[in-house]
């Protein structure tokens, strides 16, 4: 072997590995395609479609109160958000009001929805850097918000609790002492999570300085929710499109410069202060009224463009409805929070470990439903 | 800036548009442009220090029975002011048009949907693949002339 | 001494006795080989059930669960089910595996830790061998299960097999050395390297008592190092499920890799036997210097409990670490060794040479 061959031979050479689509940190049907040298990430390529079920072209064939349904398939654990969105939208095409109480429902259920969601995250974050223990811990306290929710609308996960005018049942009688018992609950719990993740130094040293994503990049790809704001870009749909009766609730839009993994993960928890904060201001007044605002059994919208978004646990969903004036739409397309942040992932994770990968993609919260739709 | 200024600052980019006019107001300030013209129309909407919509939001195809439309939502991140760019392809058959993930990185995987789903080429796209369905997949299931006897069915 | 009531070397000697009257000298060798080998294979089956259920149960309770219910009471035929379930699974292999080495390597694995548990002294007179260098061996042994674990992803031709191996062989050729320097640090106490005489010499007192700090650092050092030489807890990054799968032994079943399972149970017995046997007196009951009443009580407790219960202490401070703390990263696992654990494992050894030069120790 010559000195030249030699070095060739010795230089590092590229390779492929497929993470995915089984795999336990991608959460889901996820493929990744990554180019590794060594240990080290110098691509990342996902490979979508795994679960794809065309949510949008269904759409077009069902009417708006059978699109609610399809919604919260996409991003599971932000289905009430989802919902809300879609019934938003028609009732934005239908110039309806709904009442207050129905308002502060919605409020309520989302922010709910919120805290169960960041609490699952927490959870898988915490195995996917091999904490298991924390998952069980996550589990705990989000039992308590699908029991609540299981008596609100008689599902845990997939609730479809809202439909266009209002909700679909009023709440329980005893739905204001269940949640406030589980916000006195969580008040306790949540210092837990600190004291067994965040304050760990393994834990800082994994997720510190890991997956820096700058303000620039985060709007340039349209990084929303936590992600984004822990980026330093305020783009909280809650503040900027009030919608539903965050616009009476006095709260704190989370924001971190940093930009990196711990950041991300940061933003959540506290997040999930914040959710907490809404509720207690809610939960106390629930005004009188009715829960549900009387619509035709067939909406037709008239001919006209609709896009409505709202905060999910992900970021901005949005939901755009293009109607002809027929009582399905012609067409209708979502803006699902987690395919935008799946394209940044490339440039977070270049450069870094495979470690590193597993830690960004927790922290960016994927849900893959909500990808693929 | 309202949607009059607005408008009237698109007007004065030297660029042909039209704005739509409908019985029912429409929630953006609707600009409508030529294929050729979208990505200069989008690149000084984002560049243009009085208007800087540096965020689309939402990039998504249409399609019509005579024409393909591809919309982009932009929002500006300062004043969260909003627009909807709607750019009409005549072509159905072969349809292209220019792509704006040079301006903006989401664009990436939204023309990659649209490519996938309404067969809608962009050209200088880095990697124009499609993204969900297999490579070999023939015709653009958002289209309304697509067939599948099989997945499809008609009530 | 009280406890000598409990010597084994009593026992042994009758059966060695009694083999003598019936056959020659050599087949009294044979025999009492096989004998041994038996009563250890026997351990392995009953260590490998009995931490299993252990660590399940640890682990729920950390995790606010209660663990395996319904197999036996409290779950305790759980690991025999699951023992006779892999026992029933079909080994699978890929087709390009190289053949081989791939039935070899979980062999490699279970020899290494049956070669070390040979020179582990469970109780007074209760030892398989009592060689002069047993420390020497039982490092040297074990770090031979490093060999089966490369082999085992090599030979699997799997990219997370290998990158899992390749993880495992720099973790434990390094935290080797962190290893070997801290029980050094107690050989320097002890001038031996014989387990028999170190245990005696922890007659007045155990050394992590007598030894002062740098006994103290050397145990906590031992017990970082031991975790990661046992790939187990926030080291366990040649397995690492949420990136590698399974990393090394990803593409085994079965039986195969009930062995990769049950060794790694074992050399958990084996750290923390030798850790107890070097830190904290072995078999030694618990004795102060100068309370003699207080000592002979201690020496009622029979020493094979004496033995059992440090070793029971040991593993649950090593099922502690893995239920709560989160992995490391491989970079930052091979920092902690290199930048961190080595030289302070190498000036606490100079201290702890010049405190013994010095005689400053009890």
């Amino acid at each position: 072997m010559s000195v030249k061959e030699l070095h060739k031979a010795t230089q590092s050479q590229e390779y492929f590995v497929n993470m995915g689509p089984q795999h336990p940190s991608t959460h889901g049907v996820l493929r990744l395609l990554l180019t590794l040298d060594g240990e080290t990430i110098t691509k990342v390529e996902p490979h979508l479609g795994y679960i794809h079920r065309s949510i949008e072209k269904m759409c077009e064939k069902d009417s708006y109160q059978q699109i609610v349904h399809l919604t919260d398939r996409m991003d599971y654990l932000s289905c009430h958000m989802n919902n809300e969105a879609v019934c938003l939208a028609v009732e934005k095409g239908l110039e309806l009001e709904v009442s207050d109480r129905v308002k502060v429902i919605r409020t309520i259920m989302s922010e709910l929805t919120r805290l169960s969601s960041h609490q699952l995250w927490w959870g898988v974050m915490g195995m996917d850097l091999g904490a298991i223990t924390s998952f069980l811990y996550g589990f705990r306290d989000r039992e308590m918000i699908t029991d609540i929710f299981e008596e609100t609308c008689g599902a845990r996960l997939t609730m479809n609790y809202n439909v266009p005018g209002g909700v679909m049942f009023d709440i329980p009688a005893n739905f204001q002492t269940k949640v406030k018992e589980f916000i006195t609950h969580f008040r306790k719990k949540l210092p837990e999570y600190d004291q067994l993740m965040t304050n760990n130094i393994i834990f800082r040293n994994r997720t510190e300085g890991i997956g820096i994503l700058t303000k620039e990049d985060a709007i340039s790809f349209g990084v929303t929710g936590p992600s984004g704001r822990a980026s330093g870009w305020s783009n909280d749909i809650r503040k900027s499109h009030s919608y539903s009766a965050y616009d009476r609730v006095d709260f704190k839009e989370i924001i971190r410069t940093e930009g990196d993994s711990f950041a991300r993960y940061k933003a959540r928890i506290d997040e999930m202060w914040e959710s907490m904060n809404i509720i207690e201001q809610l939960i106390d007044n629930v005004p009188e009224g009715s829960c549900r605002e009387k619509t035709k059994a067939v909406i037709k919208l008239p001919k006209m463009e609709i896009y409505q978004s709202v905060e999910t646990a992900r970021g901005e969903l949005g939901v755009y409805i293009n109607s002809d004036g027929k009582k399905n739409p012609y067409r209708v397309k979502f803006r699902s929070p987690g395919f935008s942040n799946l394209n940044a992932l490339n440039t977070m994770a270049k450069g870094g470990k495979i470690a590193d990968l597993v830690t960004i993609m927790s922290t960016i919260d994927l849900v893959i439903p909500d990808i693929d739709r | 800036m309202n949607r009059e200024e607005l408008q009237d600052k698109i007007n004065s980019f030297g660029i042909e548009v039209s704005f739509a006019e409908s019985e029912v107001p429409t929630q953006f300030l609707t600009p409508e442009v030529s294929s050729e013209n979208v990505h200069a129309l989008i690149s000084e909407l984002k560049n243009n220090s009085d208007t800087n919509f540096d965020y689309l939001f939402c990039q998504t195809g249409i399609d019509f029975p005579d024409h393909i439309e591809v919309l982009y939502h932009l929002r500006n991140t300062q004043n969260n002011s909003e627009i909807v760019v709607k750019a009409k392809i005549e072509d159905r058959e072969n349809p292209s048009i220019a792509s704006v993930s040079d301006l903006y990185k989401t664009a990436d995987f939204h023309e990659r949907e649209i490519f996938d789903l309404f067969g809608v080429k962009f050209n200088n796209h880095p990697d124009l693949r499609r993204i969900f369905l297999d490579d070999d997949w023939e015709g653009f299931p958002l289209r309304k002339d697509y067939v599948d006897e099989v997945n499809i069915v008609e009530l | 001494m009280k406890f000598d009531i409990y010597d084994f070397s009593v026992l042994t000697a009758s059966i060695h006795q009694l083999l003598g009257e019936m056959m020659g000298e050599t087949a009294v060798m044979i025999t009492e080989m096989v004998i041994v080998g038996i009563v250890f294979l026997t351990l392995f089956a009953i260590l490998g059930l009995a931490l299993v259920y252990a660590e399940r149960k640890v682990c729920a309770f950390f995790q606010q669960r209660l663990g395996p219910m319904r197999v036996g009471f409290w779950g305790t035929a759980q690991t025999v089910a699951d023992a006779i379930k892999l026992l029933l699974k079909e080994p699978l292999m890929t087709k390009s595996a190289d053949k081989f080495l791939f039935n070899l390597a979980p062999f490699i694995i279970i020899v290494a830790s049956f070669m070390a548990i040979a020179a582990v002294p469970f109780a007074l007179g209760l030892q398989a061998i009592d060689l002069d260098i047993g420390v020497f061996y039982v490092t040297a042994v074990s770090s031979i299960g490093v060999a089966g674990i490369l082999i085992a992803g090599w030979a699997s031709n799997n990219k997370y097999s290998l990158i899992g191996a390749m993880r495992s062989g720099a973790q434990i050729v390094s935290y080797e050395l962190s290893v070997g320097l801290s029980l050094l640090t107690i050989v320097v106490l002890t001038g031996s390297l014989q387990f028999s005489e170190i245990i005696e010499s922890q007659r007045e007192g155990w050394w992590i008592f007598r030894g002062h700090i740098p006994a103290f650092i050397a145990f906590v050092i031992y017990l970082i190092a031991g975790t990661a030489e046992t790939n187990r807890g926030p080291f366990d990054l040649a397995e690492a499920e949420s990136e590698l799968t399974a990393g090394f032994h990803t593409e085994y079943s079965g039986m195969k890799f009930a062995f990769f399972f049950l060794a790694e149970f074992v050399n958990m017995f084996i750290i923390a036997a030798i850790g107890a046997t070097m830190f904290l007196g072995g078999w030694m009951p618990l004795h102060f210097g100068g309370f003699t009443a207080f000592n002979e009580v201690m020496d009622f407790i029979p020493p094979i409990f004496w033995f059992l219960g440090k070793t029971a202490f040991l593993i649950f401070m090593m099922m502690w670490f893995k239920w709560t703390f989160p992995r490391l990263r491989i970079d930052q696992l091979l920092t902690l060794e290199w930048k961190y654990l080595l030289p302070i494992n190498l000036i606490n050894i100079l201290i702890m040479a010049f405190i013994v030069l010095m005689g400053w120790y009890f």
